[in-house]
């Protein structure tokens, strides 16, 4: 009943006009940056959030505002999958297997309408579920002592790489790149400046907004010139979008799925480095062993369609139970959400659920209600995204990087934070041809100092004894589920990774 | 091959970063720990993972041919110009010229580009200066 009461409450802060308009926005927003290819769920708040700090807004408004622009993000991305076969982000990849040949049979209305249900399914019961396990872990956190939280970033460091490299060594150095990248600036805790070769700018550190900005946005951007992907993508190939209601046995065939999916999705949601592309790529596998038996996945059937938007949904959910709960994100948007909330002056983890609980339900809530705005969206109005996709790359582009120098613009005023992001695009660029993931970086950049700083808590409450970090078992757990989500992707990681890259396009999506 | 230059040129970061972590001045009031350690601790994750790479390379990536690098590198060049000038000719003027540059080099046609470039400065200068608010970098004219 406690669970209600707040829940109730936070539906009070909720429903406020100014909540509401801002939810709507981010639910526009981000379908639009869903379904738009080149710009991922990362990739779209990254680029928002100058926009929240610009109007303004307190921490509770800035995350719905944020936080809808995630799940609409992930409602976006089937439409390019469905009408074009372009996965608009990369957890849409596998909608594009059955949803593009439901397309081609001219049921392209029914598989986006299908789609916007199942996905409105896999975040209903993604954000119950974030209502249920969130409080759980929240308990068990709260008997972790700095030892013990040194041991969960490594965890969360760790196991991140598993599903987003193939390569160990490339994760484990952009992990090593972020977390050294955190270290410049003034030591906290001795007032020492390091690594800032007498650069005043660098005093109190590089600001994680800009390394984020410049990691994905402008990236990306380089991304395209070198491609020269000047056409528009929808040009010529625009599908026929028919009536926008399935029929009700379609539904009815579809229900078992996107039930079974939903679990399935928020499991891998809330693992530390899965996120929404794993949850839409297991939930797709499950179920075309479960429920294929005349073959028809891969040829436009339904299921195929409802199994991996629901999954990715749920995932989307259930990636930010870690997030909240521990101050931990398990994928690439829920780390740039964190960058937000770090930005806002609040720290997630345990204590943001009896100190902040307005912030916490507040923001389940607007979940609840972007869910509910976002199926009435991409239902009756998908017609309006379809011609969304006609704004061919040669415009959007330069109107990404434009927006992205306004808001690190607006947010510090100085021209040398403008220069820092543009090396970041650049490095970004470098780093992607080579295959090392960019969320480690973004992770070390945001988790570096206070990873740090309960290092330095747990030995010196120990008066210099290292060996107090593997002193209780809840630590020494931690550790062994770190080593083994480290080890276990070298040894079974390059085959799942190689099935998810043979329907991966060319694109090059962030990994969510 | 890329992979092996890659990692020898992580090797020589990790081994740089460690030596400018040794050069971190202590204070003479610190912790147990101190402002050297996590650092050395990064610096040794950074080289071992480099040395690996460097030892065990992936399959070459796709790299563009020169004409490709060029472009990037010209952009790159338009953007680090746009941050320089951005404070002195105002906002207005630079976005639309960086804009204009991106989107002609997107394939667009000239006066394609030229109205994409003053479509997406005035764009924003309206949403983010005049009704958000958002204080943008002025030049001599006052936008």
């Amino acid at each position: 009943m406690d669970i209600l009461s707040a829940l109730g409450d936070g539906f009070a802060i909720a429903l406020t006009f100014e909540n509401l308009l801002l939810a709507l926005l981010g639910c526009f927003l981000g379908t639009v940056m869903g379904a738009l290819p080149g710009l991922g769920p990362s990739n779209g708040v990254a680029i928002l959030i100058p926009l929240a700090f610009t109007l303004g807004l307190g921490a509770t408004p800035s995350l719905i505002l944020l936080t809808s622009v995630y799940y609409g993000a992930m409602y976006g991305g089937r439409i390019s999958s469905i009408l074009l076969n372009i996965p608009g982000d990369e957890p849409a990849m596998m909608t594009c297997l059955d949803g593009h040949p439901m397309a081609k049979k001219g049921m392209a209305g029914e598989a986006l309408s299908l789609s916007g249900i199942a996905s409105f399914v896999g975040a209903f019961f993604a954000t119950w579920g974030l209502i249920l396990l969130a409080p759980q872990l929240v308990k068990v956190a709260l008997l972790f002592g700095p030892a013990e939280y040194f041991a969960l970033f490594a965890l969360a460091f760790m196991t991140l790489g598993g599903v987003s490299s193939t390569n160990q060594a490339k994760s484990a150095f952009a992990a090593a790149l972020g977390l050294g990248l955190a270290m410049i600036g003034v030591d906290t805790q001795t007032g020492v400046p390091r690594f800032t070769f007498g650069e005043v700018h660098l005093y109190d550190g590089l600001d994680f907004l800009v390394a984020i900005v410049g990691l994905f946005a402008l990236s990306e951007v380089l991304i395209f010139l070198e491609e020269r992907h000047g056409k528009a993508s929808a040009e010529g190939r625009q599908l026929k979008v028919g009536r926008l209601t399935p029929p009700l046995s379609m539904i009815k065939q579809c229900t078992p799925t996107m039930l079974r999916t939903s679990v399935l999705g928020f499991i891998a949601g809330v693992l530390p480095g899965a996120g929404a592309s794993l949850g839409s790529f297991i939930s797709y596998s499950m179920e075309k062993r479960l429920v294929d038996k005349e073959g028809t996945f891969g040829t436009g059937d339904p299921r195929g369609v409802a199994a991996p938007e629901t999954g990715n949904n749920a995932a989307a959910g259930g990636a930010l139970v870690p997030m909240l709960a521990l101050g931990v994100p398990g994928s690439g948007t829920t780390a740039v959400l964190l960058a937000v909330l770090l930005s806002l002056n609040i720290t997630p983890g345990p204590l943001l659920f009896t100190q902040n609980p307005d912030v916490v339900w507040g923001l389940i809530a607007a979940l609840f209600i972007a869910n509910f705005m976002l199926l009435a969206m991409n239902i009756p109005m998908v017609g309006l995204f379809t011609r969304l996709l006609m704004v061919p790359p040669r415009i959007l582009m330069p109107v990404v990087a434009m927006v992205s120098f306004v808001g690190i613009y607006g947010i510090s005023g100085s021209s040398f934070d403008l220069l820092v992001m543009i090396g970041f695009g650049v490095m970004g660029w470098v780093l992607r041809k080579l295959d090392v993931p960019l969320v480690p970086i973004i992770l070390g950049t945001l988790l570096g100092n206070s990873m740090e700083a309960n290092l330095r808590r747990a030995i010196t409450i120990d008066n210099g004894d290292w060996w107090t970090l593997v002193d209780s078992p809840l630590s020494l757990g931690l550790w062994a589920i770190a080593i083994i989500g480290f080890v276990m992707p070298i040894i079974f990681g390059r085959v799942v990774k190689n099935k998810m890259r043979q329907r991966k396009d060319e694109e090059g999506a962030i990994s969510d | 091959m890329s992979d092996r230059i890659f990692g020898v040129f992580g090797v020589l970061l990790a081994i740089g970063y460690a030596m400018s972590a040794l050069a971190i001045e202590e204070s003479f009031l610190s912790d147990a720990v101190g402002p050297k350690a996590f650092p050395l601790i990064i610096a040794a994750i950074l080289g071992i993972s480099s040395a690996v790479i460097a030892i065990k390379p992936d399959p070459e990536p796709h790299w563009p041919d020169f004409g490709r690098f060029v472009e990037i590198a010209a952009a790159v060049v338009v953007m680090v110009l746009y941050a320089e000038f951005l404070p002195i000719i105002g906002f207005v003027f630079a976005t639309a010229i960086a804009a204009t540059y991106l989107a002609w080099r997107l394939g667009s046609t000239i006066i394609g580009s030229v109205a994409t470039g003053v479509g997406t400065s005035v764009g924003i200068y309206v949403i983010f200066h005049l009704v958000l608010g958002l204080s943008l970098a002025r030049g001599p004219l006052g936008f």
